[in-house]
């Protein structure tokens, strides 16, 4: 059986990758990405948890989770489309309104 | 063997691909891109006995979510997004915090103690397949944070139309 750090590493690895991208990229539609990678990330290493210690409860929480993801990309793409009607863009550097 | 051959397969192509997410130029190369990705990840999820969360990986993930970022991608019409600088200014900053963050996360995981085991060994899911199971503890023990992602998604439903609208009528 593969040990379950594999897993992990995986999860870690997916999450640094959805980090970095969230932190670096200026597009929002790509930055809403990372954070759907994120909480992927997370569902691996639920799931494998969830294998390895015989228990159901992983999956229930990876269940909500996908539910969450759905609703939260639901409100984030209205969002990105209230700010290009009211800036044209999709560059977070350039909706700079709040900047003190 | 095979059971680990799979494993390294999935994971090589789940880094690259998520990799090539965050660095395409093009959104809906990103798009596509990320498809592939949940395939993949489903995958996994069937390697893990997870059947159920597998097949609603894809109707979610790859039906519903990634055709929403399709449509608003389509929406916006990104012609600039060809010659516009990629990243942020600061963007090394960005990479060293993400870097930092996974190191942290694999030095915790030495110190990471398993709990006890659960009754759903692989024998009672193989009796009494995966999606019962789960719908028995999802509708007994777990009812009402069920319950509450319905009301969730409702508010999901009203908060986007609400954003999305171009006016309110007063």
């Amino acid at each position: 059986m593969i040990p379950l750090h594999w897993y992990l590493w995986l999860s870690a690895v997916v999450f640094m990758v959805g980090v970095a991208g969230f932190l670096m990229r200026r597009n929002i539609i790509i930055m809403f990405m990372s954070i759907e990678l994120m909480l992927n990330a997370v569902n691996i290493s639920l799931v494998s948890f969830s294998r390895y210690l015989d228990d159901m409860r992983g999956q229930i929480l990876v269940f909500f989770i996908i539910a969450v993801a759905a609703a939260e990309a639901a409100i984030g793409l209205g969002i990105i489309i209230a700010l290009f009607r009211n800036k044209v863009t999709a560059h977070v550097d350039e909706a700079n309104e709040m900047k003190g | 063997m095979l059971a680990e051959g799979i494993f390294i397969y999935l994971a090589a192509a789940i880094t690259i691909l998520s990799v090539l997410v965050i660095t395409r130029k093009n959104p809906v190369h990103s798009v596509i891109t990320m498809l592939v990705l949940f395939f993949h990840i489903a995958a996994l999820y069937v390697t893990l006995n997870a059947e159920f969360l597998a097949a609603v990986q894809v109707i979610v993930y790859a039906g519903a979510i990634l055709v929403l970022f399709l449509f608003v991608i389509l929406l916006l019409n990104l012609k600039e997004e060809a010659v516009a600088r990629r990243y942020v200014g600061p963007w090394p900053l960005g990479l060293m915090a993400a870097v930092g963050l996974f190191l942290a996360i694999i030095v915790s995981l030495d110190s990471f103690v398993a709990g006890p085991k659960g009754a759903f060994t692989t024998e009672v899911i193989k009796a009494e397949t995966n999606t019962k199971a789960l719908g028995k503890i999802l509708f007994t023990e777990y009812l009402y944070p069920f319950e509450v992602v319905s009301i969730v998604l409702l508010v999901a439903i009203i908060g986007a139309i609400v954003l999305a609208k171009k006016r309110l009528r007063s």
